[in-house]
């Protein structure tokens, strides 16, 4: 392991996140609160418990995980492709660095930006709703598995991408619609029977699923269904990470 | 090739067609380029089996026009680009299989000023540092800013710089970890010529710290002035391989063109002490003669003509530049 090339990259990455603060941690912070202002107050309130939780306290999970997800995405994705972009990449691709090493690098970076980003909108959304959290080791570790899977899909698209409109795409059209539809603010139970039907094709459910019943022990799914789900989904991004740098595609003329 | 007839003084005239007899270095060099082939997925071959060994401690220039894959083959040596075949070795690593070991010994300065805007100075040249595996050194990045005189820029970011500066920033980038072979991807490529001078006194100065220095360029003053031997590369393949003193030599030799009243069918045997040849049908004698010589030869020459009752009613001198070789050569691979 060339443990000063990962401190290299690794460091860079989260320089660049102290650099843009405002872009990287005020703006998703910002928009969690007008999200509990919005659904957990104006909304909530209206809203009896879900499942004996009450509903702003019932929507936190979801919302930490729609802030995970698109913000490790686009973290990740932004942080492969603009070294592509501006030619920069060259240093990388030349340097005597394993495969592993830039992934462990980049997607580690993007994962801890995420994992920093989750806590702080926790400890916000602690000043809004009364929290408790039933399985914290639980909670970590939906957590870690969530940013890092979900750091890895953005280095794909990072990858994959070849234009900014592209690395907007799927955060856009895929990852919000799927974190809205998988159960960010209801329970599928609050569903009509065919809809929770088609919901569980969401593999976005499985995730909010099971960070939810780490907080207080409620699920629409098992928790190891959930689990198995994140396992399954990382196994997915690291074979296709694997396949990119085997192959050099679209890194390596 | 319009830049190398407008940058090179057109002195003069005719190549002597001895180019085209490429070198081949018998030892390993520190850079050993082996039979190495490029074929792009769009079908473009822009590779065709180059042999090329680089020895150690010499400043070597790769010279060829646009498109002859003179950034390929370094991409190909420093990891960016994939042969199609063929083995390059670094310091006697191979560059595929051993790409830790062959890659920490090799700094890139690319040819386009691909810099990342928001950092600074130090922070860029640093991370270089660090991606290449080496411990942070603040005094040996201190020195290398200096050297490059970049120490003043340390806390501006990259954007602020100007072009030269950038170009500077990028040697320092590639100077970070201590390599022992540096490539140079057309370093003066646009910049003034203050710069360019001041960029040829760093290169001098690097080889005496024992750094291989390989830069690609398709100035041939540039290659004239600081190159230890110089190879032309045209359409994927290396065409000549040389000393560039050999090559000065060959410079320093001019011809005495003679045109004759009557054509001649051989050379006289009087007249087999000379270095003379017959050209367009026995009309043209051409004696070859090194200009920086004490004596040329030519009075004692005229003198023999004219005792073996050789007439002429014309003659002219003309030297080859490298410049000409080259067109020649790139003329003759088209």
């Amino acid at each position: 392991m060339n443990f000063y090339s990962v401190r290299a990259i690794y460091g860079y990455e989260m320089s660049r996140m102290w650099r843009t603060l405002l872009q990287s941690v005020v703006s998703p912070v910002i928009s969690t609160s007008l999200y509990f202002v919005v659904f957990g107050s104006a909304i909530g309130s209206r809203i009896t418990e879900v499942d004996g939780v009450s509903y702003g306290a019932f929507i936190v999970p979801g919302l930490i995980m729609l802030m995970l997800l698109t913000q490790s995405v686009s973290n990740a994705s932004f942080g492969i492709y603009f070294p592509r972009f501006s030619g920069t990449i060259y240093e990388v691709l030349s340097a005597p660095v394993s495969y592993f090493e830039v992934v462990l690098g980049y997607v580690g970076a993007a994962a801890s930006k995420s994992i920093i980003l989750g806590l702080i909108i926790l400890g916000t959304a602690s000043l809004f709703v009364p929290l408790e959290i039933q399985h914290p080791l639980w909670m970590l570790l939906f957590l870690v598995l969530t940013a890092l899977t979900f750091s890895l899909l953005g280095f794909i698209i990072g990858i994959w991408a070849d234009g900014f409109e592209k690395l907007q795409l799927v955060p856009l059209l895929v990852i919000t619609p799927l974190t809205f539809l998988g159960g960010t603010f209801y329970s599928i139970d609050m569903l009509p029977p065919f809809w929770q039907k088609i919901t569980l094709l969401n593999p976005v459910l499985y995730l909010i699923s099971g960070f939810r019943w780490s907080f207080y022990g409620i699920a629409d799914v098992s928790v190891a269904v959930s689990l198995a789900t994140i396992l399954v989904f990382l196994g997915i991004c690291l074979a296709l990470v694997a396949w990119i740098f085997k192959t050099g595609y679209r890194l390596k003329a | 090739m319009r830049q190398l007839s407008e940058d090179y003084g057109a002195e003069r005239a005719v190549s002597d067609g001895s180019a085209a007899g490429a070198e081949r270095a018998p030892e390993r060099g520190v850079v050993s380029i082996r039979g190495v082939s490029k074929v792009y997925d769009n079908g473009f071959q822009a590779l065709r089996r180059v042999d090329l060994e680089i020895r150690r401690g010499e400043i070597f220039a790769l010279l060829g026009p646009n498109g002859a894959g003179k950034t390929t083959l370094i991409g190909i040596v420093c990891g960016i680009v994939n042969a199609s075949e063929g083995q390059v070795l670094a310091a006697g690593h191979d560059v595929v299989r051993d790409y830790r070991a062959a890659r920490a010994k090799i700094g890139l300065v690319p040819q386009e000023l691909t810099t990342e805007a928001f950092e600074t100075v130090w922070a860029t040249v640093s991370y270089s540092r660090g991606l290449f595996g080496k411990p942070p050194n603040p005094a040996y990045i201190e020195q290398v800013l200096k050297s490059l005189s970049l120490w003043e820029k340390r806390n501006n970011r990259m954007m602020s710089l100007s072009g030269g500066m950038k170009r500077r920033v990028l040697i320092a980038k590639a100077l970070s970890h201590e390599p022992e072979i540096l490539f140079l991807d057309e370093p003066t490529a646009g910049v003034d010529v203050e710069l360019r001078r001041d960029m040829w006194r760093l290169v001098r100065s690097l080889r005496e710290t024992g750094v291989t220095v390989i830069l690609t360029t398709h100035y041939i003053e540039e290659a004239e002035e600081m190159a230890d031997r110089i190879g032309v590369i045209n359409r994927g393949k290396i065409i000549l391989v040389e000393d560039k003193n050999v090559l000065m030599r060959k410079l320093g030799e001019k011809r005495l063109i003679l045109h004759l009243q009557e054509p001649l069918e051989r050379i006289p045997p009087e007249l087999g002490g000379y270095r003379l040849s017959l050209a367009s049908g026995g009309v043209e004698l051409i004696y070859t003669y090194d200009a920086q010589a004490e004596r040329t030869g030519i009075t004692s020459l005229l003198h023999d003509l004219n005792a073996a009752g050789v007439r002429f009613n014309d003659l002219r001198t003309q030297q080859s530049s490298l410049e000409e070789i080259f067109v020649n050569l790139v003329r003759e691979e088209a």
